[in-house]
């Protein structure tokens, strides 16, 4: 499937989307999105691309295994549960907030991180699922 | 005290790192870890023989009541100082006994799990965190017995043990949680106020009856003691360790630790009298047919066990007085037992009990110590064996009925235990030396130290009874919950009826000894018992099992997508209809339904097009691209209904299914006739009928009353709480973020699944055939 119009037009839909993606993940807290769609929407980014320049080159572009984000983002997200345990001695999962919201993104509290996990293990998953069938099927 | 318990996992996690270090001459210092955390215990003695109990909690799940809670009591101190003492003796003996060993490392990493598990089992006062300790000396255990892998038998024996230790456990939880619900907590030290409540509760036999299921196969009791000899495969120290002082009796604490909350009723006593009498003797006897030194031990703690339990089920002060006395004396003097046949073995070549004599003259310190535990087991005086024999007899005169029964089971059975500590402490070192065993040389001090020293330890305790009495015994009878201010143990107790029972099990067990030969003929008599016994029951029963499972999954994983698809629908269309057909008061309110709008109507009308076009195309590609309209149609339905988020989702989801098909279907060949007239009329009207029961299903939810109590708390809480505005997000990531963090597992999970799948396939050439 290699065609000029796709081809052109993903290499500028890639980053775009994966902008869109972190833009939805951040907006979450407050209007619709969150992690999971964001995640969602990033691995199809990397999915349209790897459709119009060919697999391997959408692996290079990705340096690691996407299979790698998987246990990044469950430890992350393992983590910002276990944090407040460990920091202040609060149950499992307790959210934790700065006081004041930051510039741009908003108030930052665990449950931001705990997003960010749930993306990147989306995204990992996704991606991992997809490349492995094209590969091998 | 979590430290002190975590410590053993931790020196386990270290080792697999920093293993290669320990295999070669440093071995001997992992050692440092069981003393360490036995002076650490040792420490707490004044403290607990003062009668404090030393308890600390730490906050696990507040919000459920689930704590991590630890007390520290005279049993769990008793039973800590066993672990961490003997641990660091067989730690030592291991460093000579596996020198050199190519998985050493692997060996002190299994042994440190156990330490740390049992530790945490005998220190744990909730029920549920004591459950998971539990199942880890079980599986600790499994390993340890299985260290020699290359071997049918040891993976074999492990496995038995691993079932039936495993189906323990499995009773342990359900007991746990019966308990739980009956008294309305984990802790142990509050179920103890609810004492009489408990015994008065409909279910209060079912849940000694789980207890009981727990520490029986544990404590290998009659009729699941066949493991314990199977675990005999395990390299000795850990024969020593966990199947001979510490582990096994994991199920005699377990008993104790619940004599204050479940005791004294008479079916507590009664069963356990039965079964750890029929236990004690069946055992016992089992010793006079057993010429493999290992054998003779084995069946020989099976029946210390018995003993144990016994003790424990005739429940009076003197009884409880007698099984703390008696687990210190068995500790010591099998446990030295163990690690001389160790000795023999590794020396002579041989643990054949018929051909070994005369080893005294080339290792005198180990024939020594097998002497001094010999006298031990045999009750002898001055041995601590001999104070413990006593006590157990006392007890035994003493208790309600049928005396005369009980006396003479307990007495025969202590005859047998003398002859079988005789034959493993004594035989193999009097007499001739052999021709062939010359050649066996003195071993290494590491391996004779440590059984010398718990020999020795044997015999002083006996002389001065006083260093155990206040500081371990006391503490374990008052912790049972029975007065303890006027126990005095002495070795004369003056000539009485005790005193002739003692005299006749030492002459009739010596005279035993010199009459009666072990010898291969008797151990092929018994041998013709063997389709009876229960291990050849339990192993039929296992074979139907596992026939039976064959045949069940072949049915139904047949390995066709399209056959499992249709028996999940199925399955699913049966349950629910069946139910559904009771219980549906289908009512449409049309008054409440609203106005239909051009949109929504053009939306539909595309949806149903979608699916005809699913359904009657010919083309793969074409279906797919179908399925996708449908999808996104919907993803349109939910934007009208005000539910964004679920439309963002569907609409990347859908997105994805279509590439994955494509991605699929493009290497399919390109035509196939795949179902024929009759076998799609039929896919056609189980479709339609699921279908239409989930619509069904659907107004029928319309239809119920709306609880809006719960979206109400999310709405209202979101932003107080969770300082959220999109309450489904918030929902996601905050309220039931565990539940969001356990699905992310599993998606994980499965996309490992599809890599290993398709990624990790057995190279045709690799395949073993």
């Amino acid at each position: 499937m290699k065609t000029l119009i796709l081809k052109t037009a993903s290499n500028y839909l890639l980053p775009v989307l994966l902008v869109f993606s972190v833009f939805i993940l951040l907006r979450g807290h407050y209007l619709p999105g969150g992690g999971f769609v964001g995640g969602l929407i990033a691995a199809i980014a990397f999915v349209l691309h790897a459709f119009a320049n060919g697999l391997a080159k959408a692996k290079d572009l990705l340096k690691i295994h996407p299979g790698f984000l998987m246990p990044i983002g469950l430890a992350l997200a393992f983590l910002s549960g276990v944090a407040p345990v460990i920091g202040l001695d609060d149950p499992f999962m307790t959210g934790l907030w700065f006081p004041d919201p930051f510039p741009v993104i908003g108030n930052v509290g665990s449950a931001l991180f705990f997003d960010i996990g749930v993306y990147l293990v989306v995204v990992g998953v996704t991606l991992t699922i997809i490349f492995t069938i094209s590969e091998s099927a | 005290m979590l430290t002190a318990i975590l410590l053993g996992f931790l020196f386990a996690f270290f080792l697999v790192f920093a293993g290669r270090f320990f295999k070669g001459k440093l071995a001997v210092v992992s050692a440092l870890i069981p003393l360490s955390l036995f002076i650490y215990f040792a420490s707490f003695i004044p403290r607990i023989a003062s009668g404090e109990v030393v308890s600390k909690t730490y906050e696990w799940v507040p919000s459920f009541g689930v704590n991590l809670g630890f007390s520290l009591d005279g049993l769990s101190l008793l039973f800590s100082l066993m672990i961490t003492g003997i641990g660091f003796l067989v730690y030592v003996y291991t460093s000579s006994y596996l020198k050199n060993h190519q998985y050493l490392d692997r060996f002190y990493a299994y042994l440190s799990v156990f330490m740390g598990a049992m530790l945490g089992l005998v220190l744990s006062d909730n029920i549920i965190s004591m459950f998971v300790f539990w199942e880890l000396t079980s599986i600790s255990s499994f390993f340890l017995i299985g260290f020699n892998n290359t071997s049918e038998a040891s993976r074999k024996s492990a496995l038995t043990a691993l079932g039936i230790t495993g189906f323990g456990g499995f009773s342990l939880l359900a007991g746990a949680l019966l308990l739980g619900s009956m008294t309305g907590t984990y802790s142990i030290t509050e179920m103890m106020t609810m004492k009489e409540a408990l015994a008065g509760h409909e279910f209060y036999i079912l849940a000694v009856i789980f207890i009981f299921g727990a520490a029986f196969t544990k404590s290998a009791q009659f009729p699941f003691h066949f493991w314990l000899p199977g675990a005999m495969k395990a390299p000795t120290p850990v024969s020593t360790y966990l199947h001979s002082a510490t582990m096994v009796k994991a199920g005699v604490y377990l008993l104790m630790r619940f004599t204050p909350v479940l005791g004294d009723t008479n079916f507590w006593n009664t069963t356990l009298i039965v079964v750890g009498g029929i236990t004690m003797l069946y055992s016992a006897v089992h010793t006079l047919f057993r010429t493999d030194l290992k054998g003779v031990l084995a069946y020989s703690t099976i029946s210390a066990l018995g003993i144990l339990v016994f003790l424990i089920g005739l429940g009076s002060q003197g009884a409880f007085l007698a099984a703390a006395v008696f687990i210190i004396v068995h500790a010591l003097y099998k446990a030295t037992l163990f690690l001389v046949t160790g000795i023999i073995d590794l020396q002579a070549g041989t643990r054949n009990v018929t051909v070994l004599a005369g080893l005294r003259k080339v290792m005198m310190p180990v024939a020594a110590a097998g002497f001094l535990a010999a006298i031990s087991s045999a009750g002898i005086p001055p041995s601590v064996g001999f104070l413990g024999k006593e006590l157990t007899y006392e007890a035994s005169t003493h208790s309600t009925g049928m005396v005369i029964l009980i006396v003479a089971a307990i007495v025969l059975t202590k005859i047998l235990l003398l002859y079988a500590g005789f034959v493993a402490g004594i035989k193999p070192f009097t007499g001739r030396l052999p021709e062939k065993f010359t050649e066996a040389k003195m071993p290494d001090p590491l391996m004779w130290v440590p059984p010398l020293l718990l020999a020795i330890l044997g015999i002083v305790f006996g002389i001065f009874p006083a260093l155990i009495e206040s500081y371990l015994v006391k503490p374990v009878v008052t912790a049972l919950g029975k007065d303890a201010s006027d126990i005095h143990l002495a070795l004369w107790h003056g000539f009485n009826t005790v005193l002739v029972l003692s005299i006749i099990t030492i002459v009739v067990g010596i005279l035993l000894y010199f009459i009666l030969k072990p010898s291969e003929k008797l151990e092929n008599r018994i041998g013709k018992l063997e389709p009876v016994s229960p291990e050849s029951i339990l192993k039929k029963l296992t074979y139907f099992f596992g026939a039976f499972s064959k045949f069940w999954t072949n049915v139904f994983q047949n390995g066709y997508l399209r056959n499992y698809v249709t028996t999940i629908i199925l399955f699913l269309v049966i349950l629910v209809g069946y139910i559904f057909i009771g219980n549906s008061r289908l009512v449409i309110d049309h008054t409440k339904l609203s106005q239909i709008t051009a949109y929504e109507l053009a939306v539909t009308i595309i949806l149903i097009a979608g699916v005809f076009y699913t359904v009657f195309t010919r083309s793969r590609i074409g279906a797919v691209a179908a399925m996708g309209v449908v999808g996104l149609a919907i993803c349109l339905l939910f934007v009208f209904y005000s539910a964004p988020d679920l439309a963002m989702t569907q609409f990347s989801i859908d997105t994805l299914t279509v590439i994955l098909f494509v991605l699929v279907l493009y290497r399919l060949p390109k035509y196939l006739v795949l179902s024929d007239y009759k076998m799609r009329i039929r896919d056609g009207i189980l479709s339609l009928t699921f279908g239409g029961l989930i619509s069904l299903i659907a107004l029928q939810v319309l239809a119920e009353p709306v609880n809006s109590d719960v979206g109400d708390f999310y709405a209202k809480n979101a932003y107080i709480m969770a300082h959220g505005k999109n309450v489904v997000n918030v929902i996601l990531v905050d309220f039931r973020g565990t539940d969001t963090l356990i699905e992310i597992s599993v998606l994980a999970i499965a996309a490992i699944g599809v890599y290993g799948l398709l990624k990790l396939r057995v190279k045709s050439s690799d395949r073993p055939n």
